[in-house]
């Protein structure tokens, strides 16, 4: 068990909105291992950025409330830990945050470098070693900091660290942005659709870095997406999440040869491709103020029987490794 | 062909003065910089590329929301490129734009049936009972029951707005619709519903689309050809499969090459192409893909590759490419 990073159980959060109390995330499991790579995939609404919050302790505290469930990372429960504890031990240190929009994360008053400098100075992993006087320290992060700027591979360190961050294009912010993530050395990372804004060669470049950099560094990463093309390329497993509730997880390989909860398998059969042609899934996501009961997709299923109407499924092992909440879960690999 | 031709693009340009603070011109941003293409009744084009490759810009230049800076757009037999607006708005209600949400252009405070009304108002001398059988019709072809059109936009789902907004550019019943991203930001279940109505509603009303995307899967499964742009220029053209099977610019090679494709080898195990689009602003010499061309060549340097029509039914403007 030792190999297990983090592990969430029975999450459940909801937000406060006009039309009533919404169950974002309703009972959810999910477990990260050391080093590897977890995708995250659900379509808009699904929940998964709420997790990758909620894992955070970011979750906006005015609107959100967690009901229930239980967050381990290593020996902590973060969802018990308060929030100077957090913030001076876990987030930005242990567990580092790629967001979907470079651009925003910055701020545009500041060079880059003053900001990295800033970084440094709260979350430098040599603060923790602590042997180093502050100058020597500086130097010797400010090497680091430029070794890393090499390693994700941005043309010209030394002169980015000087520029605005609107000087950099969206590609390189985003490069900019995985430095600052890793050089805090966490374990974790937590990357949400950090592609989505960017153009597909772009897209690959990052890709390229990401998986590298994490590989290299033993570092886990937690890699939310909507899209199934970008989780095959960079992801060891994958969980898929329908309306808040997680309904299969598998490593990479057995998920797209053994899809085996109807929703993946229409997921996948969306994707737009000469095989498929153009399928979307009739129906639409339910609304999560009032959420069907039992299994959130029966009503768009074609398998649902009464059973699937009136109780969430258990976690069922199809494959080794390869968990579906379904009760009746797709057999065949067709 | 001639006589099906409905749109024919020729050296179209579009140039933004780029100006300092104190508003003196100190340079220009060809985001269109001589374009030409044709398109026939009928044929969905698929126009690719990646932000900032001008393929919005070219939409809206063709659509005379931006005046075009030279060249010619011959739109039904009419050279509309030069007209001023309300020369043009004759011929203009056969050619719609439709944005990437065209739900999200309806009026809060007016019904559905006043905002289908207007465009006719507008464009056409029709009495009101006619504009009503019109709208009725439109609207039942693109599956909306007409008890919606007492309701107000934010009593119908985003789906449904989209479907209206989408009624309201049929109304006036064009040729040709200019379709800008039509899909992004959708997921993909949803997607797959907006991408057949567009095709039914295509194949009812005898549409002709110029389909603006960056996303190369839609593109290929909706569209009879494709051109693919790079900083303001068509560097290939060609009907679909040859452009997705045999691509001869390294330009489209690089993009193909950089789409996920499950199943296959992966593209970060084997992704080649360095660097992002220079600015257009400061446009390389030469061929304007050559500083991250993997085949870049010294005379790619000199001089600027002209579409080839070397391949059947596919044109590449590259001096290497075979």
């Amino acid at each position: 068990m030792t190999s297990d990073l983090i592990t969430v159980r029975g999450l459940k959060v909801s937000f406060a909105s006009d039309a009533g109390i919404a169950r974002v995330l309703d009972g959810v499991d999910l477990t990260i291992r050391r080093g590897e790579i977890m995708g995250l995939v659900g379509e808009s609404g699904c929940g998964k950025t709420t997790l990758a919050r909620a894992i955070l302790g970011i979750l906006p505290a005015n609107a959100a409330r967690i009901e229930a469930g239980q967050i381990r990372f290593e020996e902590h429960d973060i969802l018990d830990l308060d929030e100077a504890s957090l913030a001076t031990q876990l987030r930005g240190r242990q567990i580092a945050y790629i967001p979907q929009d470079p651009f925003t994360a910055f701020n545009p008053v500041f060079t880059i470098g003053t900001q990295i400098d800033d970084l440094m100075r709260f979350k430098s992993p040599l603060l923790r070693e602590g042997r180093l006087s502050a100058r020597e320290r500086r130097r010797a992060d400010r090497l680091r900091v430029l070794e890393m700027l090499r390693l994700v591979q941005l043309p010209d360190p030394e002169g980015v660290l000087r520029k605005y961050p609107h000087e950099v294009s969206g590609g390189q912010r985003q490069r900019l942005m995985i430095a600052m993530a890793l050089l805090p050395q966490p374990k974790l990372v937590i990357a949400d659709e950090p592609t989505t804004a960017l153009d597909v060669t772009v897209q690959a470049q990052i890709l390229t870095v990401l998986k590298r950099l994490a590989r290299d560094r033993g570092v886990a990463v937690l890699f939310t997406t909507h899209d199934l093309g970008t989780a095959y390329e960079i992801c060891d497993r994958i969980t898929v999440m329908y309306a808040g509730q997680e309904v299969e997880e598998a490593p990479v390989a057995d998920f797209f040869a053994r899809p085996s909860h109807p929703y993946t398998r229409k997921l996948l059969d969306s994707l737009p491709s000469s095989e498929n042609g153009i399928r979307g899934i009739t129906g639409e996501i339910p609304r999560l103020v009032d959420p069907p009961p039992g299994c959130r997709f029966h009503p768009r299923c074609e398998r649902a029987t009464e059973e699937c109407r009136t109780t969430r499924p258990p976690t069922h092992a199809v494959a080794v490794a390869h968990d579906v909440r379904c009760h009746h879960p797709l057999q065949d690999s067709a | 062909m001639s006589a099906d031709l409905i749109l024919d693009v020729d050296d179209l340009h579009k140039h933004f003065a780029v100006r300092d603070v104190w508003k003196r011109k100190v340079g220009s941003l060809r985001a269109v910089d001589g374009v030409s293409f044709a398109v026939n009744r009928g044929e969905i084009l698929g126009i690719v590329g990646e932000s900032g490759c001008g393929k919005s810009t070219l939409g809206k230049t063709l659509m005379g929301i931006q005046q075009a800076t030279s060249g010619r757009v011959v739109f039904e037999g009419n050279d509309i490129a030069g007209l001023k607006p309300h020369q043009s708005r004759r011929y203009r209600q056969h050619l719609q734009y439709c944005y990437q949400d065209p739900g999200a252009s309806l009026d809060p405070r007016w019904t559905i049936r006043s905002s289908l009304h207007e465009p006719l108002v507008v464009h056409t001398e029709l009495g009101e009972a006619e504009r009503e059988t019109r709208v009725r019709e439109i609207l039942r072809a693109v599956g909306l029951p007409e008890t919606h059109l007492d309701l107000y936009p934010h009593e119908i789902s985003g789906g449904q707005q989209r479907r209206v907004g989408l009624a309201r550019i049929l109304t006036l019943k064009p040729s040709v619709v200019i379709l800008d991203e039509p899909t992004s930001g959708l997921d993909v279940s949803v997607q797959a519903t907006i991408l057949n109505l567009f095709l039914d509603l295509q194949r009812a009303f005898g549409l002709t689309y110029l389909f603006i995307s960056h996303d190369l899967s839609v593109v290929r499964l909706v569209c009879h050809r494709v051109a693919v742009m790079y900083l303001g220029r068509i560097v290939e053209i060609g009907d679909t499969e040859a452009i997705f099977e045999t691509p001869r610019h390294p330009y489209t090679q690089s993009l193909l090459a950089a789409i996920p494709r499950i199943g296959g080898p992966r593209v970060t195990d084997h992704f080649s192409l360095e660097g992002e689009p220079p600015s257009p602003i400061n446009l390389p010499t030469g061929c304007r893909f050559r500083t991250r061309c993997p085949k870049a060549a010294p005379v790619c340097a000199e001089q600027d590759p002209a579409l080839r029509p070397d391949w059947p039914g596919q044109q590449a403007a590259c001096l290497l490419a075979t």
